[in-house]
Formats: C-alpha cells, structure tokens, sequence
C-alpha cells in the first residue's frame, strides 16, 4: 500500500517524469480510489479491532488497555469454548455436505435434458436470494406447532413423532446445517458444473471403448479433473461459513442454551447486545487464524498455476 | 431406464429441496389466518386465495419504505464499486506497472475478507464520519467488499482481451483512457454486467452491516427491517411475514431471470479461474 504514496511523487516532480513509463502513473492513478477507500474503510478498521480487543471498552465508555486479558477470559470461558467448538462442526458439516452433493449436482446438470437453463436458473435460486428472507422461510417450516416440514414427512411415515427443529440443541444444530447447505448448494453444483465443461468427451469415449464402467470414469476422469475447482469452492467456502452470521442468527439465535452459537454470532452478542466491546471485538478476531490459513494456500496454489 | 435413475430422480430431488422453500413462501403469503394456522387443512393448497397479507402489510409496516432504501443503497453501491472496480482491474489487468501483482494479490485477499470480521471497528469508523443510523452508512461500507470482488471479476476479464486491438486504437492516437473505454470496455460487457448484477445482489443481500450501522426503522433495507422489525416478542405474523419475504425476494429473482446467461457464464468464467 506504500506504493500509492510512492507513486504521488513523480507527478508532483515533473523532472523525473521521464524516468516512469506513463503506464505507471496512469495505473496508480486508476488504482488510487480504490486503495484509498480499502484503507480506510478495511485496513484501518481491522487495525483497530486488534487495538479494541486489547481494551475493557464498553459501550459508551472509551476502556483502558488490558493486554491480552480478553483473550485469556475468553479461552476460560465454558461458552465461549462451545462457541469455538460450534463452529468447527458447522463448517466441518456444512462444507462436507455440499461439497458431496455439488458433485452429485453438478453431474445431473451436466446431462443433456429439456428446459436446461431454467433448471439450472431454479438450482441457483436460494443462492441469489435474500438469505436473512428465505432463512425467515425455514424458521416458519421449522415451527414448533405449524412445521411444514414435519408434516411432509409424518404424512409420507417417515418419521412417527414429531421432530423438535429448533426446540433441542441436536436438532437446531441440525436444522443451521441444513439451511447453509440448502444456501450454498448451489455455488457448489454451478462452479462444479462450470469444471465438468472443461472436461474432453474423448476422454470419456476412449475409456468406453476400454470397457471402462461408470464409477471408473467418475474415480479416473471426472474427479481428477474437477479436483482444483473443488479445492477452490470448498476454501471459500470454508472462510465463508466459518464466518457466517446471518443463518444462526435468524434461524436459532445461536440457541437453544447456545448449541448453535457461532462465533460471529456471539462477537455480535457480546459487542452490541450486552455492549462489552472489547471482548466481542477479540471473539471476532478468533476469524483472522482460519482467514490467514485459507488465503495462504490459496496464494501457494495460485502461484503453483501461474508458473 | 438408465435415465430415470441417473437423471430424473436426483434432479427432482434437487430441485424439490432447492424450490420447496419458495413455494411455501409463496402459498404462506397468499393464506388467510385462519388456513395458515388450521392444522386440519390440507397445508400445501389455498383454499381461499387473498391479499390480506400484503394490504396488512403496506397499512402497518414501512415496507414500501424499505424497498426504497433497499434499491437505492444497492444501486448506488453498485455504481460506485463498479466504477472503481473498472478502474483498478484495467490498471492491474493491463498496464504493466511495478507492484502490478501485488495488488491482484491484495485485491483476492481483501475479497476474502468477512465482514463479520471487522464489523465492530466498523461501527465505530462510521459513527465519527458521522454517518450512524442513515444510508450513507451503508452507501459508504458496501464497497468495501463489492469492490475487491468486482476488480477480481474484471481483471480476469480484461486479461482476456487481445491487446492488439488497443495498441492499434492507441497508435491511431487514442490516449491510453480513450482505448480503454472505447475498445477494452465495450469489449468487457459481459464481465462488467455480471460483476454489476453480482454487486446489486451482494448489496441487496447485505445483513451484518445493516443490522449494526442502522437502528431507527426507516432507514433500514428489507433484508434487515423484515426479521427485525416484523418480529415483536414472540408475536409472529407469518403471513405478512411471507409476504414481505416473497416482495424482498422477488426483485432479484426478476433479475436474475432477464440476465441468467450472463451469470452462468460469469460464474463459469471469471470467478474460478483464481
């Protein structure tokens, strides 16, 4: 980001203007806007999250600096620890389960059929719509009294008694899962589908005539062609759904007795309901780690594409 | 045969689960009360189709007033990040430049970014610019994340256009701004229609920020007003509830109906090949 400040110098000195390809200043130019709005509005503020989360602030008053004392509470904390523990299995969950069914998705797609793009328009729907509405949707089918859902399934006798969705800490686990994965299917199915196209029929044709059957092509063609683009999609959405707010915070509440409290949901608790500012600032920084190890190998093998 | 079971079957599956939830929103906004919590009744059928739920709705609630919001800060957002996306991808998608990679590099880590991660520090930015509990709050922030994301989009697209065609425009004495507007950009239409409606969404979806930059009612959007402000207690209306989701919903649906190719092969396109 210091190259923005380098780059104001030249056209302040027009002597060594010479010395810069006009390229240079022109691309500065065009990227300056942007790199000042990410400063400020980005950068700065994550700057002062790591500063906040070392503070006492609460809301109203400015707090005084404790060190890491937030951060030592925090790992003592029974709930804070369910918190961490919450999230790991709703990411681990979520991220398993449509990893698989995108696959599963992305390869009925692919087929020849009636109608192909207003499939795969309806396929994207819960994915472009307003997820705090449609997660409004399934709190409604998940009711307590009126659950549509357990009506389906007691009228088609797979279950004999009702199911409590949201009303028992294993089943509002359950229900959180899922809704995200009911969200983010179809992200999964359309980039898979998109990595399905890049693969050569001949490939497919040539294990035929080698009396290849169907799983074969799937274990040796199909996976390991899509096997980056997979890669990809499933670190977004790992950083995504780990940090996920508007799900749990609709559906659950992060209840019932926190089984579904995530942390973006308890940094959001702790911050600006019950307004211990610091406190919830360092829960949000518990993000950063993951956010860290995804872009890292992210950047390792972007480069290991570029040469 | 083979067909029923590797197509139809799953795709009916899919689709069941994908469309179900819509469909119930649908049916719960038409019901009247006494249908929509009769439980004797058969659940996924109107017996006497009304607008009840949505006159209820526009007499009792801002509703009108949020859609407005909601279409103004995502308009605008779009706007503003398209424009400043426009110009960082060019520069860093095809002027050859020092520090050119590490700000693609810069760009895909901001991308990254949650808000939920930076949403209390946030706050306190945007109440000393002095911009709590309005739009502008909003209008402000969302291009924090709209705009890595549409530099990304376009990068990716304006790496693709062969460079020939500039530098001709260029020696033909065309200033490097003219080539690109007038034959790099026209040239990008499909990456920069995709990354707009893409932006209008994210905007139109937006949750967190809203939920902590606004408190007072008018001035919230609808994906925030309706969960906060339909809700009372325990009170659930769920019939205006279904309706003001399916009016939420329905904007971008409509969107998305009239530019789906475009997105198919936006997604397709530019999004994955980092």
């Amino acid at each position: 980001m210091t190259s923005v400040a380098r780059a104001a110098a030249p056209a302040v000195v027009p002597r060594t203007r010479r010395w810069i390809a006009p390229d240079t200043i022109t691309a500065y130019a065009l990227i300056s806007p942007a790199a000042f709005l990410m400063l400020v509005l980005l950068a700065y503020p994550f700057v002062l999250a790591v500063y906040i989360s070392t503070t006492d602030r609460v809301l109203g008053e400015p707090g005084r600096f404790v060190g890491l004392a937030n951060f030592a509470r925090l790992a003592g904390d029974p709930l804070f620890r369910q918190t961490v523990w919450n999230s790991f299995v709703y990411t681990a969950a979520t991220v398993a389960l449509k990893m698989v069914l995108g696959v599963l998705l992305a390869l009925v797609l692919n087929q020849p059929m009636p109608a192909r793009n207003v499939v795969r328009a309806a396929v994207l729907l819960p994915w472009i719509v307003p997820t705090s509405l449609s997660v409004l949707t399934w709190l409604w089918m998940f009711d307590s009294l009126f659950s549509v859902v357990n009506y389906l399934l007691l009228g088609a006798g797979i279950i004999a008694k009702k199911i409590p969705w949201l009303g028992d800490p294993f089943w509002a686990m359950v229900s959180v899962v899922i809704v995200n994965t009911w969200r983010g299917l179809p992200f999964f199915g359309i980039s898979f589908l998109a990595g399905l196209m890049t693969i050569p029929k001949e490939l497919y044709e040539a294990a035929e005539t080698d009396g290849a059957g169907m799983l074969r092509q799937f274990r040796h063609i199909t996976l390991p062609f899509l096997q980056p683009i997979i890669a990809v999609v499933v670190l977004f959405s790992t950083i995504w759904t780990f940090a996920d707010f508007q799900i749990v915070y609709v559906l659950t509440h992060g209840g019932p007795i926190n089984a579904t409290q995530i942390f973006a949901t308890m940094a959001y608790d702790v911050a600006l309901v019950a307004g211990r500012i610091g406190e919830g600032s360092a829960i949000a920084l518990f993000l950063f780690p993951l956010l860290a190890i995804v872009v890292v190998v992210m950047l390792r093998s972007l480069r290991k594409e570029a040469m | 045969m083979k067909r029923l079971l590797t197509l139809w079957l799953p795709l009916a599956i899919f689709l069941a689960f994908a469309l179900f939830p819509f469909a119930w929103m649908t049916i719960s906004a038409f019901k009247p009360d006494a249908e929509l919590y009769n439980l004797r009744a058969n659940r996924l059928w109107i017996a006497h189709p009304t607008l009840d739920q949505f006159r209820a709705l526009f007499a009792k609630t801002d509703v009108l007033r949020w859609l407005v919001n909601s279409f103004v800060v995502s308009f605008l957002t779009s706007v503003i990040a398209m424009t400043f996306g426009i110009m960082a991808g060019y520069a860093i998608g095809r002027l050859r430049f020092p520090g050119a990679q590490a700000f693609g590099t810069a760009t895909f880590i901001t991308y990254l970014v949650p808000t939920t991660l930076i949403f209390i520090p946030l706050a306190r930015v945007v109440q000393s610019l002095g911009l709590s509990n309005s739009v502008w709050a909003l209008v402000v922030t969302y291009p924090t994340f709209l705009i890595p994301f549409c530099t990304w989009m376009l990068i990716a697209y304006f790496k693709s256009i062969p460079r020939d065609m500039e530098e001709c425009a260029m020696i033909d004495g065309c200033t490097r701004i003219g080539a690109m507007v007038r034959i790099v950009l026209p040239m990008a239409i499909p990456g920069v229609i995709f990354s707009a409606m893409f932006s209008f969404t994210l905007s139109w979806n937006e949750f967190v920020y809203a939920l902590t930059f606004i408190s007072s009612t008018t001035y919230k959007t609808m994906s925030v007003a309706v969960p906060t402000e339909l809700i009372r207690g325990d009170a659930y209306f769920w019939g205006e509830l279904m309706a003001a989701s399916l009016l939420g919903s329905v904007p971008v649906a409509i969107l998305y109906s009239f530019f789906m190719e475009y997105f198919v092969s936006g997604l397709t396109a530019g999004a994955l090949k980092g």
